[in-house]
């Protein structure tokens, strides 16, 4: 029965979606549950809203209306213009424990994974991890849906007794689709206290290389042991970069020094699921897969037809990836 | 300077699969591992510990045999363990298991620093750390790759973001959680395995470490697991067939059909 709020449930109402700000542009991902959450609200007969935080946000607000929001509450103050954990929590708990919506999402981003954590455990509240899909129940709870086990496990969450009910969802999976009603913007005052963190932000250094930008990539070419030699791994990056792509790798290939730490995917690496994700020259172990069965089409390319990465492959390439990849470059040059 | 690393036995991944007749998890016959982030949150620790000295205490919650995982740790260097373990912790969502390990660092008490792993790869929700960090009233940083004290009471972190890195610098106490970058675990030594091996591991209860029934395990948590099932097979997969050039063409008109970007 948990030992939160014993306030009224029904006092809550609305869905909301939390707006990541970043690097002077809206995540995609805020769209893409700003489209789930208008479908689950006209669902449910209730409003939908976003909370947008940052700092300078002059313009920013519009653009969540045109995704479907009813109201778009804007938290506005320098102290959020750097992300921390303890500003954008307690900033975002203010605000919901004055207007008490029923449901509360946010990306699985890092920033999501990092400070809605400490919102849930604020609020007193239930918190599903990295959802890939939401619907509401007969009785009108949200029933969240996400993978456990490294994705050989799906498991279906509800948070019955408290309020908000709270999931994180994983990029790229809902669909954004513009749905524009007469919403409205509205500037939220917020006491100052709740913009304090302990925490002092020192630096802050985007990633320039686009092809180490995992989290965010489309298209991900990934090259594993079959590659031989750190020369040859250019053929990986090569494509990439022809696919306007990010570079992945096993653990093999980065434990040979072929590609930097950042790069991993697997199990003690990043999880993906890009649009499309190709291995080259990685045999499949569970702990590479793990990291990137959730793509939506999966091409494996690897001289051995038994090796396990094809179980999960949607295309499979039995071939010399020294025959086959430099070819497969040939063929998009000729055709851009 | 007192160092508690939070790990986490889970089973290896790769023999989960769920029961097709009874859709419940199989757990039966599945062999345990510490779950490989917690490894590196006790490498990160013992680095520490190795360059300015502290005493680092290991605690798991878990079942009874969730003592292997401390004597293992023991083994590699870290000074003491506490395993935190009642039929009333079973079923804890990540709020309930916060809730557990926060008492019982309140009882070790005057602890600096905490340890916790990016995430465990059974869970996988990556949410225990920052709620503990909450229920204790201090600082934490996640996706932490390196890691070093600032002054005496300071700490400063290089993150990994979505977006690139950041350099943090947090007060202590405080809370991180790691990726593998902080460094590969050392193995167990001869010295430290023997030490390990007598070691006694004191087994709390919930009694013992101040807390009631009602908050902890099931009937403290706020979420609730109502189905488990197995992901759908991919039945779509195709295998390319022919010449090298034959290939080439033929993935070259299924990415395109696919809709792939990039093309
Ligand atoms: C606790 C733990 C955590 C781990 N975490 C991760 C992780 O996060 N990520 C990860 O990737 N691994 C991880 N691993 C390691 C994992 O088990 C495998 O060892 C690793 O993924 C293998 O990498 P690989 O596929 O590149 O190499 P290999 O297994 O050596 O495979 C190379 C493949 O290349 C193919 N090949 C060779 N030459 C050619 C050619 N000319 N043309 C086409 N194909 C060719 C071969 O047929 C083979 O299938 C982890 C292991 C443990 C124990
Ligand atoms: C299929 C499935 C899905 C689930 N989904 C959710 C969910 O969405 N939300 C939710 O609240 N709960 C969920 N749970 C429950 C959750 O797995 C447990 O609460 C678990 O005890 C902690 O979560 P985690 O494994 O995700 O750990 P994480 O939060 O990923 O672990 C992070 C770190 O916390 C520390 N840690 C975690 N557990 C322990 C422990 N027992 N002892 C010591 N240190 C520890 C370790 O340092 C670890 O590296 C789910 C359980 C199952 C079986």
């Amino acid at each position: 029965v948990g030992t939160g709020p014993k306030d009224d449930l029904s006092a809550y109402r609305g869905i909301w979606v939390f707006a990541e700000w970043r690097q002077g542009a809206i995540h995609r991902v805020s769209f893409e549950l700003l489209s789930a959450a208008r479908k689950l609200a006209d669902k449910k007969g209730v409003p939908c809203a976003a909370v947008l935080l940052g700092s300078d946000l002059d313009g920013v607000a519009p653009s969540l209306l045109e995704y479907g929001a009813d109201t778009v509450y804007v938290i506005d103050h320098p102290n959020l213009a750097a992300f921390t954990d303890e500003a954008y929590a307690d900033s975002l708990v203010a605000l919901v424990r004055e207007k008490k919506p029923e449901i509360l999402l946010a990306g699985a981003t890092t920033m999501g994974r990092s400070f809605i954590p400490r919102v849930a455990a604020l609020l007193q509240t239930g918190l599903t991890a990295d959802c890939t899909d939401l619907d509401i129940s007969e009785d009108g709870l949200l029933l969240q849906t996400r993978p456990a086990f490294g994705g050989n496990v799906m498991a279906t969450i509800i948070c019955p007794n408290s309020r908000p009910q709270m999931a994180t969802v994983r990029p790229r999976v809902m669909r954004p689709e513009k749905d524009a009603r007469n919403g409205r913007i509205e500037k939220v005052d917020l006491p100052e206290e709740v913009f304090r963190s302990r925490v002092e932000v020192l630096e802050v250094i985007p990633e320039e290389d686009t092809t180490a930008r995992l989290s965010e990539a489309e298209v991900i070419i990934s090259g594993g042991r079959g590659l031989q030699k750190a020369e040859n791994f250019r053929l990986v990056e090569e494509l990439a970069q022809l696919m306007k792509g990010a570079v992945g790798a096993s653990r093999s290939a980065v434990e040979e020094g072929w590609a930097p730490p950042s790069h991993q995917v697997g199990q003690t690496g990043q999880t993906v699921a890009p649009t499309l994700y190709m291995a080259v020259g990685i045999s499949g172990a569970i702990q590479h897969i793990v990291g990137m069965q959730g793509s939506k089409v999966i091409v494996a390319v690897n001289k051995d037809p038994e090796a396990p990465i094809f179980d999960v492959a949607s295309c499979g390439v039995v071939a010399d990836l020294f025959e086959f990849i430099p070819a497969f470059i040939q063929r998009l040059k000729k055709e851009g | 300077m007192k160092i508690v690393v939070c790990i986490k036995q889970v089973p290896d991944a790769k023999n989960v699969r769920i029961d097709p007749n009874t859709h419940t998890l199989v757990r039966q016959g599945v062999e345990s591992i510490i779950n490989p982030f917690d490894l590196f949150a006790v490498e990160a620790a013992l680095r520490l510990k190795d360059r300015h000295g502290a005493h680092v205490t290991a605690v798991t919650m878990g079942p009874p045999q969730a003592e292997e995982a401390l004597r293992d740790v023991l083994g590699r260097g870290v000074d003491d363990a506490v395993l935190l373990s009642d039929r009333a912790f079973a079923g804890a969502d990540t709020w309930a298991t916060a809730t557990a390990l926060a008492a019982a660092i309140r009882k070790i008490g005057d602890v600096s620093l905490i340890f916790c792993g990016k995430q465990a790869i059974d869970g996988d929700t990556a949410q225990v750390g920052p709620e503990l960090a909450t229920i204790l009233d201090i600082p934490y940083a996640t996706f932490v790759k390196e890691l070093d004290l600032d002054g005496p009471d300071h700490l400063k972190v290089v993150r990994r973001t979505d977006e690139g890195t950041e350099i943090w610098r947090l007060p202590m106490p405080a809370l991180i959680t790691v990726l593998r970058e902080v460094g590969d675990p050392r193995v167990p030594s001869l010295k430290h395995k023997m030490r390990a091996k007598k070691a006694s591991i004191p087994v709390w209860g919930i009694r013992d470490v101040g807390l009631e029934e009602d908050r902890v395990g099931l009937s403290g948590s706020y979420t609730q697991v109502v189905r488990v099932f197995s992901p759908p097979r991919r039945s779509d997969r195709v295998m390319l067939q022919g010449s090298v050039e034959e290939q080439v063409e033929q993935l070259y008109r299924y990415l395109k059909e696919a809709k792939v970007p990039g093309l």
